[in-house]
């Protein structure tokens, strides 16, 4: 699936390691929680990122968050809102810095709010217009209240400049 | 002779004033939406991918046509917005509009394509339709005398702007497990059914002058009414953001989405119990970054700043111009002792516009009525108007001297009806008239009921009572919270009415009692009739019907009801 990132259509050097698959050496790879032991175990250190399921507490990597690159977050119907919390909290509760990836149907309308709860990129939909999700990414000014992106403020309130 | 005062141009009195930043907010929603209604209008949008879309602006598909609620927040309006809302009902809908229980406004009968245009005028008078509907933090509604009555200890509308802000397009909760909905009072007489809502907020100033807020959490009608509980008194007002968003976070990462009868925040403070969910909510405000969220003096004094303060000078002779009008006209004696509400200040009177009239629609209003309502409201209350829970509206800030004028003004219009707080001020839900989720039609039951007890002087007999109709048990209509409420039922394939005694919405909040069983449409009328004959020989001195069913229990309604069926 396209990957995006920044609005534009990005490379995806993560491999997705389903759970009965083996996890390959030198080769930066995303597995399930329950296989993040075994995939630091690899012979040489290469990039690990984990993906969450909705109802998975971010908590729980609080130790191993340092060693990971990438967290996916899972969007299983657009409406289903969890994986906003989880990635906020990724951010403001655990201060990782590296690459939180939406998966899942979501919808280009709601991408504001994705960066906006410190999501990175996102695998957009096959089939998906990846202009609709540029026009999504450059839409909006003006937000109401603080975010982890730590908008400027503008004036009074918790109003926020977003930076396009 | 009373006095009729001169119009004059309205500030934003008792509401928050926009600046250019807050419209280029909405310019560039409206613009959002134009997009996505001419992507669905050219078949790139599905309808099931279009419908979230439309919700979060308000556009829901009813039995025969698009519904367009507009928000009001906190139920506060200018006269010209009003003047924009009779515009939209002339020119898009078919010349009236309808007030809910949410202090919102609902145009029934709207054209898919004319919606983006409809969104562009609203946001032309700093209006709009965002998160009237859908799984996000609904219109926070507020005391319809806030700022005014006489038994308020704090406004607060600030703070209830404060709240439309932050949670406007939150990007962390505009997909929560359901709809979330806070209300916000100032007064220790409950006003805002708190104690119904997902999160209620009581406020009153804290020992540093402040505002300090008691937060009632896991109220809601529907399906499984329940009574809020209170999860933290005298929170400071400094926390306040940062405690809502706690509550908010928990909410949305452990409600329940498999079920959406189940998915509101009161079934999982029930699953949790409240000291499970005070943990949790705790433990979040504990580790979250509380800087970000502060509400600091400065910034509620900002906002704060924005509202206009109506100047409240009224001549020291007003009350008594007042009294001597009462006096000479029995008919505006009768309507002030109904549709006032005592005054903070001296000299001035909160008058109440009945939308209720005999044999009316609970809460419709014609786009003339509107008109008049706008204007009248800059000649007597500085332009400032506000739409009620009960689906009334609200002059705040009338002089007492100018009572009588305002009333005979709104006699010409038809608009002076007597019966706030009786029981033809009925509350009731769209129904099957215009909701694909009824069961049966909720208006024809308030119009024979208005119609049977339209007697002015027989209603004020009866006295205080509250007659709630839902079509479902969606209970849009809050029958739960009426003394007498009324739900509509399928009884294969006819419509029936199921009859429950004893809720309250306010400080006594209760929920109703079913009474018996469901009763045919034209026997439920009879039933209500013949409760209030059962009242009034059973009652004591000034007991109102729910304190007498209270005192009594059931039997003796049950009997007056089903007796001699």
């Amino acid at each position: 699936m396209p990957l995006l990132e920044n609005g534009r259509i990005v490379a995806d050097g993560w491999t997705d390691v389903a759970d009965d698959a083996p996890c390959p050496d030198k080769t930066a790879i995303i597995v399930s929680p329950d296989r993040l032991e075994e995939a630091l175990a690899r012979a040489e250190a290469a990039p690990l990122g984990v993906r969450l399921a909705p109802e998975d507490d971010v908590a729980l990597l609080r130790t191993i968050l340092p060693r990971l690159g990438l967290v996916c977050v899972n969007f299983p119907t657009f409406r289903d809102g969890r994986a906003f919390t989880q990635a906020r909290a990724l951010r403001e509760h655990l201060h990782f810095t590296g690459e939180i990836r939406a998966t899942g149907p979501a919808l280009p309308d709601q991408y504001e709010f994705m960066l906006r709860c410190g999501i990175t990129t996102v695998e957009i939909p096959d089939g998906s217009d990846p202009a609709i999700w540029e026009k999504a990414h450059r839409r909006f000014t003006v937000a109401y209240q603080p975010s982890v992106l730590h908008e400027k403020a503008q004036g009074f309130g918790f109003r926020r400049f977003l930076d396009a | 002779m009373s006095e009729t005062p001169v119009t004059v141009p309205a500030p934003a009195v008792g509401r928050y004033a926009y600046d250019q930043v807050d419209r280029t907010f909405l310019h560039e929603r409206v613009e959002q939406f134009r997009d996505q209604v001419a992507r669905r209008i050219s078949g790139e949008l599905s309808e099931d991918q279009f419908k979230p879309l439309r919700l979060m602006n308000g556009l829901y598909l009813q039995l025969h046509a698009y519904m367009l609620r507009v928000a009001i927040p906190y139920g506060m309006l200018g006269a010209s917005q009003m003047r924009e809302l009779a515009h939209i009902a002339r020119t898009y809908d078919r010349d009236y509009g309808h007030f809910t229980t949410r202090q919102n406004i609902q145009f029934n009968w709207i054209r898919l394509e004319d919606t983006p245009d409809i969104l562009g005028r609203l946001a032309g008078v700093d209006m709009h339709a965002i998160q009237t509907s859908g799984n996000c933090i609904r219109n926070v509604t507020c005391d319809e005398f806030a700022g005014a009555a006489a038994d308020e200890v704090l406004d607060p509308r600030i703070h209830a702007e404060i709240l439309r802000q932050w949670s406007t397009l939150h990007p962390e909760f505009s997909f929560l497990p359901r709809k979330f909905k806070i209300a916000i009072t100032g007064s220790p007489h409950d006003r805002v059914a708190a104690r119904f809502h997902d999160i209620g907020l009581i406020a009153r100033p804290g020992d540093n002058g402040r505002a300090v807020f008691d937060v009632y959490v896991g109220g809601g009608l529907g399906r499984t009414p329940v009574i809020g509980v209170l999860l933290r008194d005298s929170l400071p007002e400094e926390d306040l953001l940062a405690w809502l968003e706690a509550i908010v976070r928990v909410y949305n990462a452990h409600g329940r989405r498999d079920n959406m009868y189940k998915a509101r925040i009161k079934i999982l403070v029930q699953a949790l119990g409240i000291e499970r969910f005070r943990e949790e909510v705790d433990a979040e405000f504990a580790q979250m970054d509380r800087a970000r969220y502060r509400l600091e003096p400065a910034i509620v004094d900002a906002i704060r700043a924005r509202f206009a303060v109506p100047d409240l000078h009224a001549p020291a002779d007003a009350a008594t111009r007042m009294n001597d009008a009462r006096t000479r006209v029995p008919a505006f004696d009768r309507w002030v002792r109904t549709n006032t509400h005592p005054h903070r200040v001296a000299g001035f009177i909160s008058a109440v516009i009945s939308l209720k009239p005999d044999e009316g629609i609970p809460g419709d209003v014609t786009a003339d009525q509107m008109d008049a309502i706008a204007d009248i409201s800059e000649r007597y209350s500085f332009g400032e108007i506000r739409i009620t829970h009960m689906q009334n509206v609200v002059l705040g800030h009338v002089r007492q001297d100018q009572l009588h004028a305002l009333w005979q003004e709104l006699l010409a219009v038809g608009l002076a009806t007597p019966n706030i707080g009786l029981i033809g001020d009925i509350i009731a839900c769209p129904g099957l008239d215009y909701c694909s989720l009824a069961n049966a039609r909720s208006i024809p039951i308030a119009q024979k009921l208005s119609a049977r007890f339209a007697d002015a002087g027989l209603q004020e007999r009866i006295g205080a009572l509250r007659i709630n109709i839902s079509g479902c048990i969606n209970a849009c209509g809050h029958h739960h919270a009426g003394h007498i409420g009324i739900l509509g039922v399928d009884k294969r394939g006819e419509e029936y009415f199921q009859l429950t005694l004893g809720g309250s919405g306010e400080n006594d909040a209760a929920i109703g009692q079913i009474l018996g069983p469901a009763l045919p449409e034209d026997e439920t009328v009879d039933a209500i009739a013949a409760l209030i004959d059962a009242y009034l020989v059973h009652r004591r001195d000034d007991e109102r019907f729910v304190d007498t069913y209270r005192r009594l229990g059931a039997a003796v309604f049950k009997d007056a009801v089903y007796a001699t069926a």
